[in-house]
């Protein structure tokens, strides 16, 4: 069994309906680590040495969060700038992540359309993420397709964030009984909960 | 009682009329006391006042000075001036007592009287030249120190000198049978000089009435010796945190300034009662507390008493002149002075050439010490009841002395007028390079400067840390923290703490009238000091604002604060936005705080400062208009940053766009 952990980063989180209800459903994964980001570290002071613990002791590292100008919420960018540090994620002696997967689960608030090259956002979403998924490939990480819930603020409650917080739950618990394909998910550029690259329970 | 009076009031009359005007008139305070004496002289005589009866009474103010300079003066920095001490001044008594010998000889005089001579002129004045050089800041220059380890070693000197010049006794003039002089035992020496040392007028008659060794052997006399010095040593080490503490419980004032006069006479009478110089002996104690957390507290007790003595001695000193024989040998009194203060001079500014003292210390060093000194009253008066020296020599030695005294401070005033000029940027530098004070002052020591203190302890800031609880300051003292005992809002503390030096005074007592005149009394006197000031309440916030502090904190403020933050997230609050709604709230009250603060006016009543009304009315309203208007005071402003865009922002960014694809296609 893999363990998984979940960064959440949302800092408005009274606003958020399709996160809040993504993280409640991850927080009852049986066995899966849950971190609040910003409720942990609500003035930004982030405990270096416990992150890195956390990461030493799961194989699957989930970010869960909203796009904020085609990056993550700024914790978040905090947290990669302290916790990967050097002789630890990467360079010199830096391999405790080898061999781990990141993961992305992330919300926009354009549609799928907006992300082509005649949408208004011009570019496909994987490419705004190349600096997390070669964050992944420096520290030696298996970088899964992010799973992803367009229109996000249009998105209806009783529909579509049901569907997308289900498909959540379903792959947080792939990771865990390591079930899910990494080799087909390669194929994909995004996961969503209707194609979700998982492979029979054994 | 009534003579006491009287007395009293004229000379603290003379002191307060004449002083200011010579300090007025940049000719130091010395010079002011000494014109004091000369003008009340008539009256004293009038009066039929015993002038060297008092003059014996105020030299205990020297004792107390030296009491301070040890204060001043750790060990380590006395073991690292010996070779100062010991090359510098026994040099120069050496030298000025050999040269004024052979002047003497010259003059027709015995190789006895000359000797004698000699050594009385060879002491210079620690009294006028400690003060003038504390009252000039000069102490910590390369020639305040030089001129410090030479009068050290005089005062030190004076003891065998007082010892040795019974031997040189005239047989012709012992035709009086004189028990001491006769006696040829050393422990009857050493009884004398001690007892000649403390003598109150009148004591070369009955020595023997207060001392120990009187009649001991040489070794019980040395044993005797080294146990009084050991008692100092050892009972500073050890006792005066005891007593202190035990002082400190009573919570009186007067208790530690009757307790600091008690540590400094006591020790004199040891000295005397053992046959050393009370001079020595307080200062051997003033070093050995120089460690203590109760150095400025003694400091700022000591101090007003030795003032107050060292101008007695001075005004003493010129009531003293016994103008009637100056006028019949006006001219050869003058020259026979001023050849001596040549004579001393040169001798200074060989032996700083010899030690490479340069410059402007040089010249501190050869005019500040030119002078005879108070020790040479002592000697000469010891010298004529030993049969030494003839009394109408010894007369007028005594006018020589005294001239040279009076011509001392003209001396400093060449030094400051003339050389200073000429090196003052060497010498700024210099001060500043000796800096050995904390460059940060914390006044209170509980809860919160404890903090601040460790604070800037960690990041390797030097603090100088005042507190009033004695028991509070052991525990310090024992991690290692510069901490030192007393009421910062008496100034004389606060000065002997380092003020003028600091770079920050942090203030952390409680009590609103302590923490307000502490920061107006450093305001006015020290205005380059920065201040970080406690604030009670709101209302000492605008007091301190009002005299000019900028770094005011409230004690409670921020830890209120942090705990209605708590409040929103054990309520359920998400901790972040808690958080939010935290800086907000400290940031709008920080706000209104200032508003109010540039609104109130110390010298105006709350009820009729109109614009303090006005706008604690107008705040209110704006105040009242978020909380009934919204329902939230400041949520709406905290959060606005994470409210996300809504499907109209979206719509405008595709209709955005199919405008410029359309632009681009055609």
């Amino acid at each position: 069994m893999s363990r998984v952990i979940v960064y959440f980063a949302h800092p408005g989180q009274r606003h958020s309906r399709a996160n809040s209800a993504m993280g409640k459903a991850a927080k009852t994964v049986e066995s899966i680590t849950f971190v609040d980001l910003y409720a942990e570290y609500p003035r930004h002071d982030i405990d270096v040495e416990r992150e890195q613990r956390r990461l030493l002791d799961h194989d699957v590292i989930v970010f869960q969060f909203p796009l904020y100008w085609y990056s993550t919420p700024s914790l978040l960018k905090e947290w990669q700038d302290l916790v990967l540090q050097h002789g630890f994620a990467y360079g010199h002696g830096g391999d405790k992540l080898t061999g781990k997967s990141m993961v992305l689960a992330i919300t926009t608030g354009g549609s799928d359309e907006a992300y082509t090259a005649t949408g208004y956002q011009n570019f496909p979403l994987r490419s705004f993420l190349y600096p997390l998924e070669q964050t992944a490939r420096l520290c030696g990480m298996t970088f899964a397709p992010p799973y992803v819930l367009y229109s996000a603020l249009q998105a209806d409650e009783e529909g579509a964030i049901v569907n997308h917080t289900n498909g959540y739950t379903k792959l947080l618990n792939a990771f865990q009984d390591e079930i899910f394909d990494f080799a087909k998910a390669e194929q994909q550029a995004t996961m969503t909960f209707s194609d979700l690259p998982i492979r029979e329970k054994a | 009682m009534n003579d006491f009076l009287l007395l009293a009031f004229v000379f603290l009359t003379a002191g307060v009329v004449a002083v200011p005007i010579a300090t007025r008139l940049g000719l130091g305070s010395v010079l002011g006391y000494l014109i004091a004496g000369i003008a009340i002289s008539p009256l004293l005589a009038a009066l039929g006042v015993d002038v060297i009866s008092i003059q014996h009474f105020a030299e205990f103010g020297v004792v107390m000075m030296l009491f301070l300079v040890g204060l001043e003066l750790e060990p380590k920095m006395l073991w690292a001036m010996r070779s100062k001490l010991l090359g510098l001044g026994g040099l120069q008594v050496a030298a000025t007592t050999g040269l004024v010998m052979i002047v003497a000889l010259f003059f027709g005089q015995p190789w006895t009287v000359s000797l004698a001579i000699g050594m009385v002129l060879a002491l210079s004045s620690t009294a006028i030249v400690l003060q003038t050089l504390n009252e000039k800041g000069l102490m910590k220059t390369e020639g305040g120190q030089s001129s410090f380890s030479v009068l050290l070693f005089q005062d030190i000197a004076v003891i065998p000198m007082l010892a040795f010049i019974p031997l040189l006794a005239l047989p012709e003039l012992t035709d009086v049978s004189h028990g001491v002089v006769s006696t040829t035992g050393h422990g009857a020496e050493v009884a004398l000089t001690g007892d000649a040392h403390a003598s109150d007028g009148h004591g070369d008659d009955d020595h023997a009435s207060l001392s120990l060794v009187d009649g001991l052997a040489g070794w019980q006399v040395a044993s005797v010796t080294i146990g009084a010095v050991a008692a100092i040593v050892l009972g500073g080490t050890f006792l005066t945190r005891p007593i202190f503490r035990f002082i400190a419980m009573a919570g009186l004032r007067e208790l530690f300034v009757a307790t600091a006069l008690l540590f400094v006479i006591g020790i004199a009478l040891l000295m005397i009662v053992v046959g050393l110089s009370p001079a020595l002996g307080t200062f051997l104690a003033g070093v050995v507390l120089a460690n203590s957390e109760y150095r400025h507290e003694l400091e700022s007790n000591i101090d007003p008493f030795r003032g107050l003595l060292l101008g007695l001695f001075f005004i003493t000193v010129g009531a003293g002149i016994d103008f009637a024989l100056l006028g019949e040998n006006f001219v050869t009194i003058l020259a026979l002075t001023l050849g001596v203060i040549l004579l001393k001079a040169g001798v200074l500014f060989a032996l700083a050439h010899i030690f490479r003292i340069k410059g402007a210390d040089k010249w501190l060093f050869g005019l500040g010490l030119a002078q005879a000194g108070e020790f040479g009253f002592v000697l000469l008066s010891f010298t004529v009841a030993s049969h030494v020296i003839p009394k109408p020599i010894a007369d007028q030695l005594l006018l020589v002395v005294a001239l040279s005294m009076l011509l001392t401070p003209a001396l400093f005033i060449i030094y400051d007028k003339l050389i200073l000029p000429r090196s003052a940027q060497k010498q700024e530098r210099e001060a500043d390079a000796i800096d050995e004070e904390g460059e940060v002052i914390i006044v209170g020591h509980g809860r919160f400067g404890g903090v601040v203190n460790r604070m800037l302890r960690a990041a390797g800031y030097t603090t100088t840390v005042l507190d009033y609880s004695a028991s509070h300051l052991e525990l310090l003292r024992s991690f290692g923290f510069k901490v030192f005992f007393g009421d910062a809002t008496r100034p004389e503390l606060l000065h002997a703490a380092g003020i003028s030096k600091a770079r920050l005074l942090v203030i952390a007592i409680d009590g609103k009238e302590q923490i307000n005149s502490l920061v107006h009394h450093v305001r006015h006197n020290y205005p380059s000091v920065k201040i970080i000031a406690r604030a009670i309440n709101r209302q000492h916030v605008y007091d301190l604002y009002a005299a000019g502090v900028q770094e005011i904190i409230r004690e409670t403020f921020d830890s209120s604060v942090r705990t209605g933050r708590s409040a929103f997230e054990t309520l359920g609050m998400h901790p972040f936005e808690a958080e939010l709604l935290a800086r907000q709230f400290s940031e709008d009250d920080r706000h209104i705080l200032q508003d109010m603060a540039e609104v109130y006016d110390p010298n105006i009543p709350l009820q009729e400062n109109a614009a303090y009304i006005e706008k604690s009315r107008a705040l209110m309203e704006e105040r009242d208009a978020q909380i009934f208007g919204k329902g939230e005071a400041y949520g709406d402003r905290a959060e606005s940053g994470w409210l996300p865009p809504s499907g109209k922002d979206v719509e405008a960014l595709k209709a955005n766009h199919v405008k410029t694809e359309k632009a681009s296609h055609q």
